[in-house]
């Protein structure tokens, strides 16, 4: 049986198509165990691994224009897998997995010290400033494939995780290396109403996030699609995160630029 | 009541008097602790950090204070290395301000990470990538180095230098002593270096984020230079500020003027290569990143993270101080050169505060805007805690070791002293 050969799992966001109705983050919430508390309001202290950013083009009506901007993880490849957040761990408790590209978080060896999200421009990186506390009876709703996360750590998406592992698991049982393109899928892609998000493994010509983003893999997977863009391209994170739009304004709005004067 | 502690030659304050500072500062260190107790029960949820301000007042504590007891190392790589014999007179005093530094320096920390009972997971799982590794192994190394220098002081207390063992353990510790100076300077270079790297290498920010040489920051150097620098500073500052609060001259003027000089050459060539690197940063690292000087600047009026800020690190509380230093005749002033030692001293604190507070204030995603963080009273009284302590065991050591070898000839006891 051949090895199968390494994966660059990424996400293509339509923000031409994403409405934010907020599914991905209550998908998302529900699949990881993501704790809340009875006043989440305060968005600095809350965990959300998607969060839905609401952009505007500045204008007054008629021109006025908004954009809602899902942002999970954006799993930066760095140089080499020396993505912002993974160099700086001083206890190696984040990883790049140079099999999958995820960035994953090994919260049982995380000791909060809060490097990573010192170091994270996305502020994908949240931490625990609570021990979880869950409604009564909703202890049973919990995924059991995803472990809850105790005060004082910090924590991220992971591109569902643990449905890769899943799925690789069916995988293996059933002879084979390789996964199909809807093997694995995150949460967040699967209750996408409008169909925005799509998932899949950017070194796969046959999987669709290829496919539309035709990353330039000597360049650190830079989109040559016109219409997709990276957020902070110029930073060199190589994210894997991409976004789609036909708006020059909101192109604009994913990278900073140094006006010519 | 305690005279048969204090050593000989000397004269100190009567017993009750002492008694009741420490307790006046005890009160403080005691509410320190009070919320020290009620961070480790409840959280890092007592604090006003949150999930844009991960890194808040105890990581600029930890920076600031170590950077100021670099006078520790410096003035310990002046006396036993390229032998600054008149340093001998200070050489106590540095150690113990180092000491009380660092010993705070890792005090704070141990409150500031979310699970304390697995700090030790950076020693045991280090990431030899990370600059918080190196700081970790570097600082616990050299704070075993300050122990070891503190350690003879604490033998030559009169009653404990009366069992030959301590005795002769003590004058043994002291002939070596050129020995951990040199491997203090050593670790101090590197620990001071990756406390630079810590926001040199966040290619994520560019506010923090600097280009250097190989794996190390320009930051990396800058910091190591600026601790030697203002560490110094320091040592003069709080010997300033222990001759006033005891009402007499403990170190002769040439080993001030001394340190003072070197400290101010030491300033002046650091901040000629801080100006350097704000003006290649300005110009050449963050556009490349794209982002202007004033991306990193607000314009409100008033604003914490004004250009003033700026203007105050480098000029006010740099050049300033630097050609201060310089100019012996400042240095003969007390109070000229109490102002440029304090000046100096504000300026390594205020690069510690920008580097760590304003980089994560700024914002990097176009369509976010300013963070701002104000310190919760936990964090405050966590941050006076270890200066409370300090003072706590200056005060002691000053009472009962002979910290100052120039003490009993600059204040000659009357006729039936001790």
């Amino acid at each position: 049986m051949d090895q199968p050969k390494n994966k660059r799992y990424g996400m293509v966001i339509d923000l031409d198509k994403c409405t934010g109705c907020g599914a991905c983050m209550v998908a998302c919430m529900a699949e990881n165990n993501i704790p809340f508390r009875d006043d989440d309001t305060d968005k600095l202290l809350s965990v959300s691994w998607m969060h839905v950013y609401r952009l505007s083009n500045g204008k007054p009506f008629p021109q006025a224009e908004e954009c809602f901007l899902p942002r999970p993880c954006q799993h930066c490849e760095g140089e080499h897998g020396h993505s912002p957040c993974v160099s700086v761990c001083p206890a190696t408790a984040t990883d790049y997995d140079m099999h999958t590209g995820i960035v994953s978080q090994i919260y049982t060896r995380c000791f909060g010290c809060r490097y990573c999200m010192a170091a994270c421009p996305y502020h994908v990186r949240q931490f625990n400033w609570w021990d979880p506390v869950w409604p009564e009876g909703m202890e049973r709703a919990l995924n059991p494939d995803v472990s809850v996360r105790m005060r004082g750590v910090v924590e991220k998406c992971s591109f569902c995780y643990s449905r890769y592992q899943t799925a690789l698991n069916r995988a293996y049982v059933e002879g084979r290396r390789e996964l199909a393109e809807e093997e694995y899928q995150t949460a967040c892609a699967q209750a996408c109403p409008a169909g925005a998000i799509v998932f899949g493994d950017l070194n796969n010509p046959r999987h669709r996030v290829h496919r539309i983003v035709q990353p330039d893999l000597a360049h650190g997977g830079r989109p040559r699609n016109p219409k997709a863009f990276r957020l902070l391209e110029r930073l060199g994170t190589h994210p894997k995160v991409y976004y789609l739009t036909s708006r020059d304004w909101v192109r604009r709005a994913g990278d900073n630029e140094v006006q010519q004067s | 009541m305690d005279s048969a502690l204090i050593p000989k030659g000397v004269e100190r304050c009567p017993l009750g008097r002492f008694l009741a500072f420490i307790a006046i500062v005890g009160a403080v260190l005691l509410w320190g602790v009070v919320a020290m107790f009620l961070i480790y029960i409840k959280g890092l949820n007592q604090t006003n950090m949150n999930n844009a301000y991960g890194f808040a007042l105890w990581i600029w504590a930890d920076l600031a204070v170590i950077a100021l007891g670099g006078g520790a190392f410096f003035t310990g790589l002046l006396r036993y290395i390229f032998g600054k014999e008149e340093l001998k007179n200070i050489i106590n005093y540095a150690v113990l301000i180092g000491f009380v530094c660092y010993s705070s320096a890792l005090l704070i920390l141990a409150i500031d990470v979310g699970q304390p009972l697995r700090a030790w997971f950076i020693f045991w799982h280090a990431n030899v990538h990370s600059m918080l590794t190196e700081v970790a192994f570097c600082l616990t190394c050299y704070f075993g180095v300050l122990t070891i220098e503190y350690i003879p002081l604490i033998l030559e207390n009169r009653q404990i230098e009366r069992i030959s063992f301590f005795r002769h353990l003590a004058h043994n510790m002291h002939g070596i002593m050129a020995v951990f100076a040199a491997t203090g300077a050593f670790l101090s270079f590197f620990h001071q270096g990756s406390l630079g790297g810590v926001s040199g290498v966040l290619y994520g920010r560019p506010f923090g984020f600097r280009s250097g040489i190989g794996i190390w920051p320009w930051t990396f150097f800058l910091y190591t230079w600026s601790a030697a620098a203002c560490g110094p500073c320091f040592t003069i500052l709080v010997t300033r500020i222990t001759e006033m609060a005891t009402r007499k001259k403990l170190v002769k003027d040439d080993v001030i003027d001394l340190l003072a000089k070197i400290a101010g050459w030491m300033l002046a060539t650091y901040i000629a290569a801080k100006i350097v690197d704000t003006v290649y940063w300005a110009a050449v690292t963050a556009p490349a990143m794209g982002f202007t000087l004033m991306d990193f600047y607000t314009n409100n009026p008033g604003s914490a993270y004004g250009l003033w800020i700026l203007i105050a690190e480098v000029g006010l509380c740099g050049v300033l101080p630097a050609l201060m230093l310089i100019a012996p005749s400042v240095r003969r002033n007390a109070r000229l050169l109490f102002l440029a030692v304090l000046l100096a001293v504000l300026g390594a604190c205020l690069n510690r505060w920008v580097m760590i507070l304003q980089m994560q204030a700024v914002p990097v995603l176009p369509f976010e805007r300013w963070f701002t963080y104000f310190p919760s009273w936990q964090e405050i009284a966590t941050t006076i805690l270890p200066v409370a302590y300090g003072i706590i065991l200056i005060a002691f050591s000053y009472r009962y070791l002979p910290i100052f070898p120039q003490e009993a000839e600059l204040n000659p006891l009357p006729e039936g002293g001790r």
